[in-house]
């Protein structure tokens, strides 16, 4: 393969930064994050031009946001119609920026909403899609993609010479673009959407009650709750009552976002004694989530790798558990407190609502 | 409640518990001794053929299916416990079910062998399957079965379906922190990846399993070879991250010492 001629090809690329905007019209943080990657993406292909594609109800607030970018068209799908997430409106509106763009790479935020949509926007293109990517940048001249496979147990550098190559990036990968806002002309694009298209009705988004939130995935610290809460304890009974208090108060002084493992969560349909407030929605590891966070503290976590998993993308960690050979601890976290974690939560508990107090 | 009929796409995975290594393959990156791995069908796969059984039970006269793409002896090994859990009919697929297969090239695959299905009617049609697998991880493949199957009501991290009674659904997607978009869709065909659902593990019932198996052996027998092979990336490293961190173990510090550590710890910016 004659690579010299196909880098002379790869670099003339048009780079399409893909984003749908909030209700309010503004862009979320993690769209700034991938702006920012693409942004270093260009910079490295220097023959590459920049296009910005918005879409939702409103898009001028997110257009000015980041008018001083440098990109050489901003195109936007705007409306009622593309205000709230759709499969099929989404996908038309993409598809729409995708072939108006003539984008040849499109790098877009791994939100839940374009991973809904932007995969059946890559077929309907005959493109390529990566999803869960964790850095996409460009080596030896070529974009380069990193993302992970078999849950997080394995990473892989990858490049395509496919197009168009459509990648989501996730988020707390990149820092954000901190550009200035500014003014920029954008082409709105005209779209009517068929009758076809709008079989589905969005109706509303389902939260849980403000004190009963317990992921929070812009916390500082994640709190991993392990089996051990609800086994029995030194003095032969399990103590639930106690340990739901003592997990709620950590949460609510600490502000940290709640996981667990799937071992617990599973006990509530296996009929035993359980957390009330954690959900499938907490779990972490293989089948559940790999979320991203600078601290993680887990507790009474026994634990295999597949568990482990949840600690991936968490950079500084710590443990507390009566077992110190426990799978989540040796190896794998930074420093492991061989204690009862009831007594040592009650009392980090106690010190945190002092230190509020002052 | 109208009859469905539900078609769940999935395939088998290595277990978990496995410890996995990758190899260098002249078709790619692979798993090392990867025929030789104990494999599960696919978690949150498995999720959604629990979740279709659970549908097909309530609306009577349904039809279930399970599509599967992998090598045939895995899908043999791994059917003799599925097939126990719920009944259903499987379309056995012949080919490699490894993460470094091509989505588009699996989509492809799966949706020609639902449109293949005898009796297929668009406006019964549920399309079910995970929303990512445990192996590729990508989240792209429904998508890509719905597009070419002409069904653009999809819906993607599902925990929840409920049928109303003007026969709409009502979907609860997971979206990010914690909470759910509720979507109504005013019926089939629709494409739902599910996450993890709201429902238990079936227990094991021998007598599903044998009525199943009496179906399973000869789909496996007539599955159908695929090829894959047509995947333009080129994997540049695959590689298992360092792990081990050198963790200080800290076993004789009272209770009051570790708070004080933690809370330290924690609030130091």
């Amino acid at each position: 393969m004659d690579y010299d001629r196909l880098r002379e090809l790869l670099i003339m690329e048009t780079i399409l930064f893909l984003a749908h905007t909030e209700p309010d019209g503004t862009l979320a943080k993690q769209a700034f994050e991938v702006l920012g990657a693409t942004m270093s993406l260009k910079d490295s292909l220097p023959e590459s031009i920049l296009v910005v594609g918005l879409v939702g109800g409103e898009f001028r607030p997110a257009a000015e946001s980041i008018g001083s970018c440098g990109a050489a068209r901003v195109l936007a799908v705007a409306g009622p119609d593309f205000a709230q997430p759709r499969y099929a409106s989404d996908a038309a509106a993409v598809e729409a920026i995708c072939r108006a763009a003539n984008a040849s790479l499109v790098v877009a935020p791994s939100t839940s909403r374009w991973f809904r949509a932007v995969p059946g926007v890559a077929y309907r293109l005959n493109g390529r899609v990566d999803t869960h990517a964790t850095d996409f940048s460009v080596c030896d001249g070529f974009p380069t993609l990193t993302r992970w496979y078999y849950r997080q147990r394995m990473e892989a550098t990858l490049r395509r010479n496919h197009r168009p190559w459509i990648v989501l990036l996730e988020a707390g990968c990149n820092p954000a673009w901190q550009g200035t806002p500014g003014s920029c002309e954008v082409e709105v694009l005209s779209l009517d959407l068929p009758e076809s298209s709008k079989r589905t009705q969005f109706i509303e988004i389902h939260a849980p009650q403000a004190e009963e939130q317990t992921i929070r995935p812009d916390a500082e610290l994640l709190f991993v709750a392990g089996a051990g809460w609800t086994k029995k304890q030194a003095d032969g009974k399990v103590h639930i009552a106690e340990a739901e208090k003592l997990i709620l108060d950590f949460l609510k002084l600490s502000q940290a976002s709640l996981g667990s493992s799937k071992s617990l969560v599973d006990m509530s349909e296996e009929g035993q004694a359980v957390l009330p407030f954690l959900t499938h929605m907490n779990q972490i590891g293989q089948t559940g989530s790999t979320p991203r966070h600078r601290k993680g503290l887990s507790t009474c976590c026994h634990g295999e790798e597949p568990h482990v998993v949840g600690w991936r993308f968490i950079s500084e960690r710590r443990a507390v558990n009566l077992d110190p050979n426990c799978g989540w601890a040796r190896g794998k976290t930074d420093v492991l407190y061989v204690a009862d974690a009831f007594e040592v939560m009650a009392k980090l508990n106690a010190l945190l609502a002092a230190r509020k107090e002052q | 409640m109208h009859p469905f009929q539900i078609v769940v796409c999935g395939s088998v995975v290595p277990d978990p518990l496995q410890t996995l290594e990758p190899i260098s393959t002249p078709a790619g990156p692979a798993l090392k001794n990867e025929l030789m791995l104990p494999a599960i069908l696919d978690p949150w796969a498995a999720h959604a053929l629990y979740e279709a059984a659970h549908l097909a039970k309530k609306a009577p006269g349904s039809k279930l299916y399970l599509v599967s793409l992998g090598p045939k002896a895995k899908l043999q090994q791994v059917m003799m416990t599925v097939a126990q859990k719920v009944p259903f009919e499987l379309v056995a697929l012949d080919g490699p079910a490894g993460g470094f297969t091509e989505s588009f090239e699996v989509a492809a695959a799966l949706a020609d062998a639902i449109a293949a299905l005898p009796g297929l009617e668009r406006s019964r049609l549920l399309v079910f399957g995970g929303w990512e697998s445990a192996s590729r991880g990508a989240g792209s493949t429904l998508q890509c079965i719905g597009e070419r199957l002409g069904i653009v009501d999809q819906f993607q991290g599902v925990d929840d379906l409920r049928i109303q009674e003007d026969g709409s659904l009502l979907v609860m997607e997971r979206i990010e922190g914690g909470r759910h978009q509720v979507s109504v869709c005013m019926g089939p065909p629709a494409v739902l990846g599910w996450a993890t659902g709201n429902l238990p593990e079936p227990p094991n019932n021998p007598q599903i399993g044998m009525a199943n198996m009496r179906l399973i052996m000869p789909a496996l027998q007539k599955a159908r070879a695929v090829k894959l092979g047509a995947n333009d990336a080129v994997f540049l490293q695959v590689s298992v991250p360092r792990q081990l961190r050198d963790t200080k173990i800290v076993k004789d510090l009272a209770s009051d010492e570790i708070a004080r550590e933690l809370a330290e710890w924690i609030t130091t910016a």
